[in-house]
């Protein structure tokens, strides 16, 4: 399998990405700087986590004019898989691939901690190993994950089946207390409308090490290696 | 009239911070009157801030070699042998006077600035810590302090995608008017490419590279060396603005340049920017250098040489080149997309020339400017010694309740709300997270060894017995790597003390230093960095003496590292040290009888050095499943954090006969440790063999915490009360245990 790694100026979670999929895959990624225009040949491409362009528009809006999005949005057309992973996701949005916008955190402060997903669908490359119902423990680190989209869209996203992960506790329960930044319907992780894009707030590459931040991650990139 | 026409009066050279005799060594120097330019640079150099007059003398007693040291203090960072070929960088900085002005900007532009520090020397960093200081949770000011101090530090490393994994917090009214904000970042070099500071080679090109000059900060460094008055919120416009998504391009540039062999030496610009990086790179080469400042990119129009020398901006470096290396270095900034400029060359002439579109528009003979810089050995006066102190307690006093009042306190609560704001996860690297063992620890990439990272100092021992406070400060460092199983190897210190033209005041101080100097020697833990603030003082009241240590360890196998965690029930909970019931200066007499005599305890520093080497030993050899060492608050609050972070229960043994109980719960004593294990046998065994005091002080158990006498508090209770007080104090609550 081949996958890209976009890299803007502030891209920070790239080297993580880069270590979970080889550490899945066998196989290293290569890391695309953002003036690149060309990604043809990959099975993959992931937008990682960081702030792109310093984020100081609106997270992601630069980096999603970027001659690079042009050419993710291209392969994405082709039918290309891609991952956005926190500024990947919000990336995603503002190049609308992806609907809806990530807002600042409810609680109005930036959330590092280690949280629960319930997956709610299993949906080939992207959640591996895991089925509809399962809950996996991996990362969140942001200040703008608060997923808002509008109730026609909102409808839209569950009708399709095309809400793939939300905040949960370890038990799989899915309310209020469990929504750790004020996303609607807890939503963690969407699907485009042709199932081939993905992006979402957590950061499943920081759960692959038994010794740091556990290994419930590597589930969701067992698939992604299978991906060619 | 230009502002080379501007005329030196004694109100300008006052101005500038500069005494009378300071003065006149100026005009011996120069044999003539400075322009302002030149005065402006005499101001900065000798500033508090970048001379060290007053602390020099001391400082040079601390111990700071051993076979482990690559570099000691003296360089951007301290630089240790970490074996393999690999080095660990490191240094802890304040940005203390900016922070109370601007709490945002001036906790991240001190986070900047530290890691600029460690890039600066050739490594990548790779963990952040801080220590902070606030005034009185009831203070007006404070909560809106700590609110954006911990939101500036968030915002500065979240951004440059380095993980903050640890620190410390107190509160206490001393700090009302000046708080604390302290920041160290440890990275990782290879041996054989640690870059100096050291410019070289006549004729080779300066070179100006990242942000561009503004107007921003200038005198930041004088600020930082007088006391505030009520007027010192006027001084806003001397705090920098950090920009940390510009340092992340700029780390990224460096390093990639400093894979190549282009750089001769290189030096990053903080306080006094282009003034101090310039004249230290000169004078640590024995050259001179010139600077054409028209050359330097600046972001404002109409500025002139003496705001180019003194702007603070941040983000900034300066490089001597190899001769001819000039273009490859400049496509690699180019694509990072950051200004690079040539704006100088090395000189034989050993001065500081400055020239503004040909014309001289400064000359300063670097040597005489760095040697002649003022050195006091200031008068000073000990601590008086305290006296005993009365520990006696209403007979009624309930012990559990005396415990969630302690666990609940602003200096013993969860520190949880503080640290999610930190991106302490980034790298994947991060095998102890905050709050889960007494030191941070962060593993190599692509090795199993890891390295171990821990901030302390105990304020209130260090008022009340400056000595033993600042051997306590070492010594807790050390215990704290121990803990976790890592070798403690070295220190970086950070000394925040009041106006030091006070004799008191100097002699805290003077202390400190002595008590940490002779911790240093008997732990084998030198310091290879440091930085000292003084002039931490509001309208005549300062703060506590805080000798904050940075202390940086190793283990071989991260997988051999143990937490604090009580992981399952059935577990020994073995104390081990001497424990006489010191309660003299400790958290439970200060908060709970509201009594700050006394004389805090006293630091054993062979015992320090026998129990610790015992814990250590039987970490590594896996004889034990969970280690916290006894500090603020004693066995009684050590038992509740480790049952807190397990979710697992104790039933404590039946106290000495011999010790009071409270004392037995609440004692300070120091050298001790709680470790659980499920071979009591052998680790009490392996203590009697090397002489350590060794005794089961309880049974991990149930869901409960049950002292001696059986008051039971569950540990769900425990966890509310020590989890809550923090985020609802933050939330606007007053406080309440």
């Amino acid at each position: 399998m081949k996958t890209a790694i976009t890299v803007f100026p502030g891209t920070n979670r790239e080297r993580d990405m880069a270590a979970a999929i080889e550490k899945a895959s066998g196989s290293k990624p290569d890391l695309i700087w953002h003036g690149e225009s060309d990604l043809a040949g990959y099975d993959l491409i992931v937008v990682p986590g960081g702030f792109s362009y310093g984020d100081y528009l609106r997270c992601g809006a630069m980096a999603g004019n970027s001659p690079i999005m042009r050419a993710v949005k291209q392969q994405a057309e082709r039918g290309v898989a891609v991952l956005g992973v926190c500024n990947g996701f919000q990336v995603l949005t503002e190049t609308g691939m992806l609907p809806g916008v990530l807002m600042r955190n409810a609680g109005l402060k930036f959330i590092c901690k280690m949280t629960h997903i319930r997956c709610e669908r299993s949906h080939a490359p992207f959640t591996g190993s895991l089925n509809q119902g399962d809950v996996i423990k991996v990362a969140v680190a942001h200040n703008e994950g608060n997923y808002f989209a509008d109730e026609d869209t909102l409808d839209r996203l569950e009708g399709g089946g095309r809400v793939v992960f939300r905040y949960s506790n370890a038990a799989g329960l899915v309310d209020a207390t469990t929504n750790l930044n004020g996303s609607q319907r807890n939503i963690a992780g969407i699907l485009n409308e042709s199932g081939n894009v993905m992006g979402m707030m957590p950061h499943p590459e920081n759960a692959i090490d038994a010794l740091a931040g556990g290994v419930e991650g590597l589930k969701m990139f067992a698939g992604l290696a299978g991906t060619a | 009239m230009s502002l080379a026409e501007v005329e030196i009066t004694p109100e300008i050279v006052a101005e500038h911070g500069l005494t009378t005799d300071e003065y006149q060594i100026v005009l011996n120097i120069l044999g003539r009157a400075p322009n302002i330019t030149e005065l402006g640079i005499f101001s900065v150099m000798w500033s508090e801030h970048c001379s060290y007059k007053s602390s020099r003398f001391w400082l040079k007693t601390l111990p700071t070699s051993g076979p482990q040291v690559i570099q000691g203090p003296g360089e951007n960072a301290g630089v240790i042998d970490i074996g393999d070929g690999d080095t660990a960088v490191f240094k802890i900085e304040s940005h203390n006077h900016p922070s109370f002005i601007e709490p945002y900007q001036g906790a991240a532009t001190g986070v900047g600035g530290i890691m600029r520090d460690v890039f600066t020397m050739g490594a990548r960093p790779i963990a952040n810590l801080n220590a902070l200081r606030f005034g009185d949770p009831s203070h007006a000011k404070t909560r809106h302090l700590v609110s954006g101090v911990v939101a500036g530090i968030g915002g500065y490393g979240n951004c440059m995608g380095i993980p903050t994994v640890g620190g410390e917090v107190n509160f206490d009214k001393a700090y009302n008017g000046n708080i604390l904000v302290n920041a160290m970042t440890v990275g990782l070099a290879r041996s054989d490419k640690i870059f100096y500071s050291k410019a070289s080679g006549i004729g080779n090109p300066v070179v100006y590279v990242g942000s561009k000059t503004g107007r921003d900060g200038i005198h930041g460094a004088t600020m930082a060396s007088a006391e505030f008055t009520e007027d010192s919120e006027e001084k806003r416009p001397t705090v920098q603005v950090g920009d940390p998504f510009t340092e992340k391009l700029l780390l990224e540039a460096c390093l990639e340049l400093m894979a190549t062999d282009a750089i001769v030496s290189i030096q990053d610009m903080g306080a006094a920017g282009l003034t101090s990086s310039s004249v230290e790179m000169a004078d640590k080469g024995g050259v001179g250098i010139e600077l054409a400042l028209d050359k330097v990119p600046m972001r404002e129009e109409g500025m002139t040489p003496y705001e180019l020398m003194l702007s603070e901006s941040q983000e900034r470096m300066l490089m001597v080149l190899k001769p001819g290396r000039e273009a490859e270095a400049k496509a690699i900034f180019d694509k990072w997309e950051l200004d690079f400029a040539v704006v100088g060359r090395v000189t034989d002439t050993g001065n500081l020339t400055l020239m503004w579109h040909g014309d001289l528009a400064g000359e300063i003979p670097v040597a005489p400017l760095v040697e002649a810089s003022p050195l006091y050995e200031r008068p000073w006066e000990p601590t008086p010694k305290a006296g005993d102190v009365d520990t006696s307690i209403p007979a009624d006093m309930s012990m559990s309740e005396a415990l969630k009042r302690l666990i609940g306190s602003p200096d013993l609560c969860s520190r949880r709300w503080i640290w999610e704001q930190y991106d302490h996860l980034i790298g994947g690297e991060s095998v102890k997270t905050p709050g889960a063992a007494d030191a941070a620890i962060v593993r190599l990439p692509g090795q199993k060894k890891a390295l171990a990272a821990t901030t302390d100092c105990t304020p209130r021992y260090c008022f009340a017995e400056p000595e033993t406070g600042g051997a306590q400060a070492v010594a807790e460092a050390w215990r704290n790597i121990t803990a976790t199983g890592a070798t403690p190897l070295a220190i970086t210190n950070n000394m925040n003390f009041g106006n030091p033209e006070r004799p008191r005041i100097m002699g805290q101080f003077v202390g400190c230093i002595k008590g940490m100097t002779a911790a240093a020697l008997a732990l084998d833990f030198p310091v290879v960095s440091g930085n000292v603030s003084l002039y931490n003082e509001t309208n005549g009241v300062a703060i506590l003496p805080t000798p904050v240590i940075g202390g940086v360890g190793m283990i071989a196998d991260a997988a051999l590292s143990v937490g604090l965690a009580i992981p399952e029930a059935g577990l020994s909970l073995i104390l081990i040290g001497e424990t006489k019931g010191h309660l003299g200066q400790s958290i439970f007499m200060r908060d709970l009888m509201n009594r700050t005599d006394g004389a805090p305890p006293p630091v054993d520093l062979t015992a320090e050095r026998r129990n610790g080497d015992c814990v250590r030993q039987l970490i590594t050899g896996g004889h034990v499943a969970a280690c916290h060492d006894l500090s603020d608050g004693g066995l009684a609050v050590a038992l509740a954090d480790m049952a807190i972070a397990g979710g697992v229960g104790v039933t404590m043994d039946a106290a000495p006969s011999n010790i009071a109980l409270h004392a037995w719960l609440y004692g300070e004593d120091q050298a001790r440790y709680l470790v659980a294990t499920k071979d009591e046998a052998a680790v009490l065994a392996a203590c009697e063999k090397v002489g350590v005091p060794a005794q089961r002080v309880g049974i991990s158990f149930g869901t409960a915490l049950t002292l001696p006498g059986g008051d039971t508090i569950s540990v769900e209770d425990l966890a509310h009360t020590h989890d809550a007080p923090l985020p609802n104090y933050m939330a606007g609550a007053s406080w309440s245990a």
